[in-house]
């Protein structure tokens, strides 16, 4: 194997990670976001809510995601008078929001059930005894409920943003210049496929593992509840809570 | 056109070549997921294996190849396959030029290492899951260790693993989507085709997407019949 | 318990409730003077919960009145016919005057125990941070769980989480406290401890009432036991009478079952 072209790649390669990380972070962001609204109509108890969602997650999750990106990006295009009239062609335009619109749109069909599970695992006991406090169902959500129900969703979400780091490649297709895309380029300019395909894998790889520790991190951070009890110390500091 | 005059089964539609390229999908999806089978039961035996290079060597293929994107390994094995035919061909005393490797087969191949590896884990938590006691109990009436296996093991792990694998077939589905970069005509290759001569991109997505929702709606069904039927005889609690 | 002019602490009319086909409460009517202890006993499914959740609104009744402080919970029916609060803000702010100790403690378990008892002071009530720690503090200490301050729910033991459930109830000043079964899930030997705080807090004129199967807290501490049936109140008077003659032949085979 030739150390120094994987040397060379690796560092090609690396161009693309901005890109990679800017696509999957936006889209987990803003799919929590609208993950979070799907679960609430979910969980509403209104018919057409509830049922409006359960369609949206059926068809995004029962779809191929690169079926979603062409269907925006390439599908839209068929209507380029009505959207330039609307003003919205400049943004169907450019394959990075199409990119990023596809896999928000996924992402969050896919973590509204996670989060649905999550709240679903709050104990009814404790949601009881915040009603018996008289808290109101704003103070009660914000308080008690969201609180538990990330603890308990944050593992799943994990999975989910190594999903999404990995599902960022599909942006390649479309002529994005993340990672895969550097990495196709380069094979397609010189057939060396399996030395590229090693340094690209190690960078995902790599990614992934970051991301798993730093939600490992947050999980361990956000449950003191189940490590083990504080040490008996002396108190002096005044009183924070 | 209308949309249904486009989509129909007339002499200008494009039912027919969408339904046979639906045909594409399932079949290059249901060989990929059967090598998976096939290789993914080979690394569960290794994941739960005594010997520890062995062990090593199936966590590190799961985990390898579930944090590294599909497309990725899709690229290895068709740009991968077609260079080492070619090196072969020159050896040969061929032409040297490029040779290119049969898109079903890359596609499923792709398909298969990718889904082994879920598949890997299906296998392995199902084995795990199967009561000790039923094996001590077929080792008691003296089944030796094959036939063990035949008889209690392969069915009994089957059976926990149907759900799972209903979600790794769910899997391997979609990712027969990224088949088309092959250019093996599946279901999103065709709909590409037939953007390209009709100018109608929304058309055909929205129908490969349809397509692909029957697909998985019916292999969703197929699954829940499979899982009602194996369980058959375990009460729930 | 002599009448007075002061409006009841708590009182029910005549509450009925239905789960389905199954009716629980058949007309219970109850009231609690200021700084009384009533203890409530039944037969496991007689209705005691349900009688407790109904008078913070946890169920809501299908018939009947609940007055807290002289103050009637009105009701309403939902587009479905059910029965339901006609004033949410009524019901949180009565709640807020009504505390409730449950059988399996309910701590917050994403919280510190001192979270916990803050937790409505501050984000309920409105009250100053600081002055709701000093309180939380001062109430741990008399529940006897000050060293634990900083700890999380489910390092603590049954009797302690419940203490500290106690003192989350109190945090909130609360006009009547409910209790359901507060020591049933509780290892016999940490009865002792969850009882003495509520012996202590009886004898600081609290008005509590106490759904329980312990004997000896009914006989010795409260002013009043009432024994539901099937949904009704099948005897009520001072323990001294009920348990010395009972007009209910039941109550009388209750009290010999040993429960
Ligand atoms: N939410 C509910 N839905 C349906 N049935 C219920 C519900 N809550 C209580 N019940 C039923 O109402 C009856 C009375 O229940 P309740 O909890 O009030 O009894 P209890 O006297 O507190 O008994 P225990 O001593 O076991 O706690 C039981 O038969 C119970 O099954
Ligand atoms: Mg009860």
């Amino acid at each position: 194997m030739d150390l120094a072209f994987m040397a060379e790649t690796f560092v090609k390669l690396l161009e693309g990670v901005p890109l990679t990380l800017k696509l999957a972070f936006s889209s987990v962001a803003l799919g929590a976001v609208f993950a979070m609204l799907l679960a609430l109509m979910r969980m509403s108890g209104v018919g057409p809510l509830d049922w409006c969602a359960r369609a949206y997650v059926f068809v995004f999750r029962g779809t191929p995601l690169l079926v979603q990106v062409f269907l925006i990006y390439y599908g839209l295009g068929q209507f380029r008078p009505t959207l330039q009239e609307l003003g919205v062609w400049w943004f169907f335009r450019e394959p990075y929001w199409c990119a990023l619109t596809a896999l928000t749109l996924n992402t969050a069909a896919y973590a509204s059930e996670i989060i649905r599970g999550g709240l679903q695992a709050v104990p009814h006991g404790q949601v009881e005894a915040a009603r018996a406090c008289g808290m109101s169902r704003a103070t009660l959500f914000r308080r008690i409920v969201f609180p538990i129900a990330v603890r308990q969703a944050l593992p799943g979400y994990g999975n989910e943003v190594v999903l999404m780091v990995k599902a960022t490649s599909l942006a390649s297709i479309i002529t994005m210049m993340e990672v895969t895309g550097i990495a196709h380029k380069l094979i397609s300019q010189t057939f060396r496929a399996v030395e590229i395909f090693i340094c690209a894998g190690a960078i995902y790889l790599i990614l992934n593992f970051l991301v798993t520790r730093a939600i490992m991190a947050l999980e361990w951070w956000l449950s003191p509840h189940l490590r083990g009890a504080p040490e008996p110390r002396a108190r002096l500091e005044p009183a924070h809570v | 056109m209308s949309y249904f005059e486009l989509m129909g089964f007339g002499p200008k539609g494009w039912g027919w070549p969408m339904l046979m390229a639906a045909g594409m999908t399932v079949a290059v999806a249901s060989c990929g997921f059967l090598a998976g089978s096939v290789i993914g039961s080979l690394i569960a035996w290794a994941k739960l294996s005594r010997s520890i290079v062995a062990r090593v060597f199936g966590d590190g293929y799961t985990t390898v190849l579930r944090g590294i994107p599909d497309l990725l390994v899709i690229y290895l094995f068709y740009f991968g396959g077609s260079a080492l035919l070619s090196g072969i061909g020159q050896l040969f005393g061929g032409s040297g030029g490029f040779i290119g490797v049969p898109a079903f087969a890359v596609g499923a191949l792709a398909i298969g290492v990718i889904s082994a590896a879920y598949q890997a884990e299906v296998f392995r938590g199902a084995y795990t899951a199967l009561a000790r006691g039923e094996l001590e109990a077929a080792r008691s009436v003296g089944m030796h260790t094959m036939l063990m296996f035949r008889r209690i093991v392969a069915p009994q792990v089957l059976r926990y693993a149907i759900p799972g694998l209903g979600n790794v077939w769910q899997l391997a589905l979609k990712e027969s989507a990224l088949i088309s970069v092959t250019g093996l005509v599946e279901l999103l290759r065709q709909s590409q085709i037939g953007s390209g001569s009709t100018y109608k991109p929304f058309y055909f997505y929205l129908t490969a997407a349809l397509l692909y929702l029957v697909i998985t709606t019916v292999s969703t069904w197929g699954f829940q019949r499979a899982e009602d039927y194996s369980m058959r005889g375990l009460r729930r609690a | 318990m002599a009448p007075s002019s002061q409006p009841a602490a708590v009182a029910i009319r005549d509450l009925h409730k239905r789960f389905g086909p199954l009716e629980v409460l058949k007309g219970v009517s109850l009231s609690a003077a200021e700084g009384e202890v009533i203890s409530i006993l039944g037969a496991s499914g007689s209705g005691k919960s349900t009688m407790l959740r109904c008078i913070n609104m946890l169920e809501v009744p299908d018939e009947g009145e609940v007055i807290i402080g002289g103050e009637t919970i009105a009701l309403a029916r939902d587009r479905k016919g059910r029965m339901c609060p006609a004033d949410r803000a009524q019901v949180d702010r009565i709640r807020s005057k009504v505390a409730m100790v449950f059988q399996s403690f309910n701590l917050w378990s994403h919280m510190t125990v001192i979270e916990n008892v803050v937790e409505a002071p501050v984000h309920v009530q409105k009250r100053p941070k600081a002055e709701a720690v000093a309180e939380a503090e001062a109430l741990l200490a008399k529940v006897g769980i000050a060293d634990k301050r900083d700890h999380y729910p489910s390092h603590l033991s049954g009797g302690q989480q419940q203490r500290a459930a106690i003192a989350r109830a109190l945090a909130m000043h609360p006009q009547v406290m409910l209790f359901d079964e507060p020591t049933s899930a509780l290892d016999p030997e940490l009865v002792g401890e969850v009882l003495r705080v509520m012996r202590a807090l009886a004898e600081e004129g609290r008005t509590m009432l106490v759904v329980t199967h312990e004997m000896g807290f009914a006989r010795d501490v409260s002013s009043r036991v009432v024994f539901l049936h099937q949904g009704v109140v099948e005897e009520e008077g001072p323990p001294a009478q009920v348990f010395g003659a009972a007009k209910s032949e039941r109550f009388r085979q209750f009290i010999s079952s040993g429960r």
